[in-house]
Order: structure tokens, then sequence, then C-alpha cells
């Protein structure tokens, strides 16, 4: 049993040999070959399989800037800032570990408390010129408010290209017609948690 | 004697200028059918399903730099596109395109010279092509045009030799070089495909290398010599070697059913229709073989000549000459 384990070779009994012919040495086997090769056909089956391919129509190609590939909901591209869905305000609370976490030093956040006293988030802003979009910056996040979005078409003509944080916040007329997506990728809560969390004593 | 005259430059004019034309509608089709066959959708964005891209790429031909490098053989290195297109060109005044026809009471006869040796006219001047290719490599200062030089005048000197010995035994048959002396045998005797297969094949393996198309296709081979000849060339000196080859194969394309299939028959509208269909057919050969078969090296190409295209070709008109004895 122990050996069924510690045997790596998974795939010994599923690999097999290519039959390869013994190479012509005499004349008379090299011409029997070249006869073989002349009336066995072969280049007519090549013409026959690139036919099949024009008459199928099977069409692979996407043409690009009018159809787009869908891209996984782990993509991560240009980051997005949530809101909170019960009161539409930001999510974020100016904690400031994705600017602690983040490997290239790309991100610059900056606070002050606000006439309630508290924490607001003064300047926030992401140079995309450095930023290696890891996604620790949102897999970090407390709140889930910094998130990846799937904008991937950033090209700029220059290497600084800074993005706000009013840019990547969801927009409130979104936010009021209940369109925010939630993230599914990196860092974000499985599905149907809600269903698995139990309750805490407290609320009995 | 002077409608003779403008009639001619009339017809010249017509030639030039249709096969010209075809020549860039030929370059659309072999990326559409080539994509086809590939599971893409090639040119799709200049004009309606990228018709005009044809017209896109003439701008771009025509405007670009005409760079002359340094080293270069300056005066062979201009003139050598300008033999490739012109003798392309020049083949084409011994064929016959379409049976004659009468407009405004005018009988015209579609082939610009009816000379005596039609078919040995097409060959040579369709042979002296090869200097196009011979010297623009040898000029350009480039080893990959050097050895693409080197290999052209390889692959036509010995392909003519099957051309010319291939179509020897239709020759002797019907006993005239005439391309219409050709049809109208076939008119009477029925396609001279069926009491010469052999011929007719040979003929066609050698028109792949005379067009230089895949599989014969490596004088210009991207992937081991870049463009061969054309490496050094920019510009319109470049897109003339590009409409000499595209017009060499539309010429050899007619020249190949007028030899062995029929060429236009009695010469009524259908017949004509079929002429132009077998045209189309042999066209498209082209370029499916260059979707479904790979390149053959040199030495196999040499291989194939010599010891196999070669004694074919010689038995066949041994046999045909007992046969008519």
């Amino acid at each position: 049993m122990l050996e069924d384990f510690k045997n790596r070779n998974v795939s010994e009994d599923t690999y097999y040999k290519v039959d390869i012919e013994a190479y012509p040495v005499t004349g008379w086997d090299k011409f029997k070959r070249v006869v073989q090769r002349t009336f066995k056909g072969e280049l007519f089956v090549g013409l026959w399989v690139v036919m099949r391919e024009m008459i199928d129509f099977k069409i692979h190609t996407v043409q690009y800037p009018e159809e787009k590939m869908p891209i996984g909901p782990r993509y991560r591209a240009i980051h997005e800032m949530k809101r909170l869905l019960e009161s539409n305000t930001e999510r974020c609370i100016g904690c400031g570990l994705c600017e602690k976490i983040c490997i290239s030093n790309c991100i610059k956040i900056d606070t002050k408390i606000d006439q309630n006293s508290r924490k607001e988030v003064s300047e926030y802003s992401i140079n995309l010129g450095r930023c290696i979009f890891c996604g620790y910056c949102a897999e970090v996040c407390p709140e889930l408010a910094i998130t990846h979005g799937g904008r991937y078409e950033n090209a700029s003509d220059q290497r600084e290209h800074f993005v706000m944080y009013e840019d990547m916040l969801t927009p409130i007329d979104v936010m009021k017609a209940n369109a925010q997506k939630e993230f599914e990728g990196f860092g974000a809560i499985t599905p149907h948690e809600d269903e698995r969390v139990k309750k805490t004593p407290l609320a009995y | 004697m002077e409608a003779y005259l403008i009639e001619t430059v009339i017809k010249v004019v017509v030639v030039l200028l249709i096969f010209s034309a075809l020549a860039g509608i030929g370059t659309y089709f072999e990326r559409k059918v080539l994509a086809f066959m590939q599971r893409r959708l090639g040119p799709m964005y200049v004009g309606p399903y990228g018709l005009l891209q044809v017209a896109a790429d003439g701008v771009k031909l025509f405007t670009k730099e005409d760079i002359i490098p340094t080293g270069v053989v300056a005066k062979i290195f201009k003139i050598a596109p300008v033999i490739t297109a012109a003798t392309a060109f020049m083949a084409a005044a011994a064929i016959p395109f379409l049976p004659q026809f009468e407009i405004f009471g005018y009988t015209v006869h579609p082939i610009i010279a009816d000379v005596n040796i039609g078919i040995l006219y097409v060959l040579g001047v369709m042979a002296i092509g090869l200097y196009g290719p011979l010297l623009g490599g040898m000029a350009s200062a480039n080893k990959y045009s050097l050895i693409s030089a080197a290999r052209s005048a390889a692959v036509f000197i010995s392909y003519e030799v099957v051309t010319g010995l291939s179509i020897l035994a239709p020759i002797m048959m019907v006993g005239s070089l005439s391309l219409v002396d050709f049809n109208n045998y076939q008119v009477e005797n029925g396609w001279i495909v069926w009491s010469q297969p052999v011929a007719f094949i040979l003929f066609w393996i050698a028109a792949f290398a005379e067009t230089g198309r895949t599989p014969f296709h490596l004088i210009a081979n991207d992937h081991e010599i870049i463009d061969g000849f054309g490496t050094e060339y920019s510009g319109m000196r470049w897109g003339l070697f590009f409409i000499g080859e595209y017009a060499n194969m539309f010429f050899i394309s007619f020249v190949i059913p007028l030899l062995f299939l029929g060429g236009f028959g009695d010469g009524s509208v259908m017949g004509a229709l079929a002429l132009l269909g077998k045209v189309a057919f042999f066209f498209f050969f082209f370029l499916w073989t260059r979707a479904a078969w790979p390149d053959v090296r040199p030495d196999q190409l040499m291989w194939l000549c010599w010891k196999v295209l070669m004694p074919i070709a010689v038995i066949n008109v041994v046999i045909t000459g007992i046969v008519m004895m």
C-alpha cells in the first residue's frame, strides 16, 4: 500500500512507444520506400484536412476591439474602491494596510479626522506605472474596500500613470441602481458565506 | 495596319491593367483562403470584409521610401525587379485568354500576338524571369539574398528541363507550338490530359517550381533565408517582384488548361467561362497547397527533378514517339 503512494511514475503504463521503421540501407529498400510514399496519397490527406477546415468554417478569431474574451473573476486588473451596500458610503476606513503591504510602494494614502471625529481618506493614489498587480492590497484589506477590477486596457503615453481615489470609487448612481458588482476574486470571501456563518451567542 | 497597331496597343494596355489588378486581388484571395484553412478570418478591417486591403497595401508600397543600401551594385539592384515583372507580362503576349468574339461588328482576337512558336515563347520568356531573383540576389550584398539567388538559378534551370520535356510529347501529337492550335486540336481530338496524363502531372509539378510556390518555395523561404532575394528591397521595387510572382501564377494557370484541359473549347461563351473556371481552379490550387504542404529541402528538390521527373518525362516522350509511329 505504501509502495503505491511512493510510486511517483504515475504515467508509466500510459506511455507508448512510437513505431519507427527501420531506416532503409540498400538502394532497393530506399526505392521501395520512395514508391510507397509516392502512392500512399499522404499529400491528398493534407489537402483534404485544410479543405475540410475551410468548409466547416469554424473561425476562432476574436475581433478584439469589437469582441473581447471573457476574463476570470480572479483576474487582477485596475483597482476598484467599493461602497457599503447598506449606506452607500465608502468602505475604506483609512487603515493604511494596503500602503504598508504594497511591495512596489505604489500606493500613497493620507488620512485626516473629519468633523464627526471619524478617520477619513483625504488623499489616495496608486501609481499604475509601478504597480505589479500582485493583489496583496486587495487581500490585506479588512473591509473588502480595495479590490481588483476587470479594466485591463490601460495603455498610457507615459510611465507614471496615476489613478486617484475618486476614479476608482464606485459612482454613486451605479450604487443607487444597485449595480455594484461584488468582487469574487483574490481575497474575497467565498460564495454562500452567509449560510455557513454561525451567529454569535450575543445575538440571542 | 493602323487599325492593327491601335488594336494591339489597346490589348496590351488591357492585359497589363487586368493582370496588375488581378495580382493585387490575388493577394487578397491568398490571404483569405489561407486564413479560412487555418481557422482565421484574414483581413477584415479595411473596407467590407477587408476588400480594400489591396488598395491599402498598394498605397503603402507606392509611398514607401525606395532604399538602395550601401554596398549593393546599384544599377543591377535597381533593374532586377523590373526584369521579373516585365518578363512575367511579356509571357502573356502569346496566351489566348478567351476565344475570339465580335464587338460592334469587329472581330477581336484576345491574344496579343499569335506567333507560331507560342508555347516556346511563353516558356522562354518565363525562363528569362530567372534573372530577376538571380541578379537581385547577387547584387544585394547580403548572404541570404545570395543563397536565394543560387537556389533560384538551380531550381529554374532544372525545372526548365522538366517543363520542356513534359510538353514535348503533347507538341509531337499536336504538331504545332501555337496555343491556338493546341486549343483547336483538343476540340477535334478530346482533351490532351486523357492521352498524356503523365505529361500533365509533370508540367503541373514543374509549374510550382517555375512560379516558386509552396512546396517549392525555397527561393524565398522566410524561416531560413528571410525573404531571399527580396530581403534588401523596399517599396515599389519589392512590389514589382510581388506583381511578377502573382502575374506568373495567373499566366501559368492559363497555360495549363490551354495545353491539357481543352482550353476555351469551340469558342462559345460556355467554353470561355469553362476556361476561366479552370484558371480559377489552378490558381486556387496554388493557394491550397500552400496551406497544406510543407516545403521540401533544396537537395530534395534537385533529387526530385533530376532522378524522378526528368527520367519519367524522357520515357513519356519515347513511348509517345513509339505509339505515334
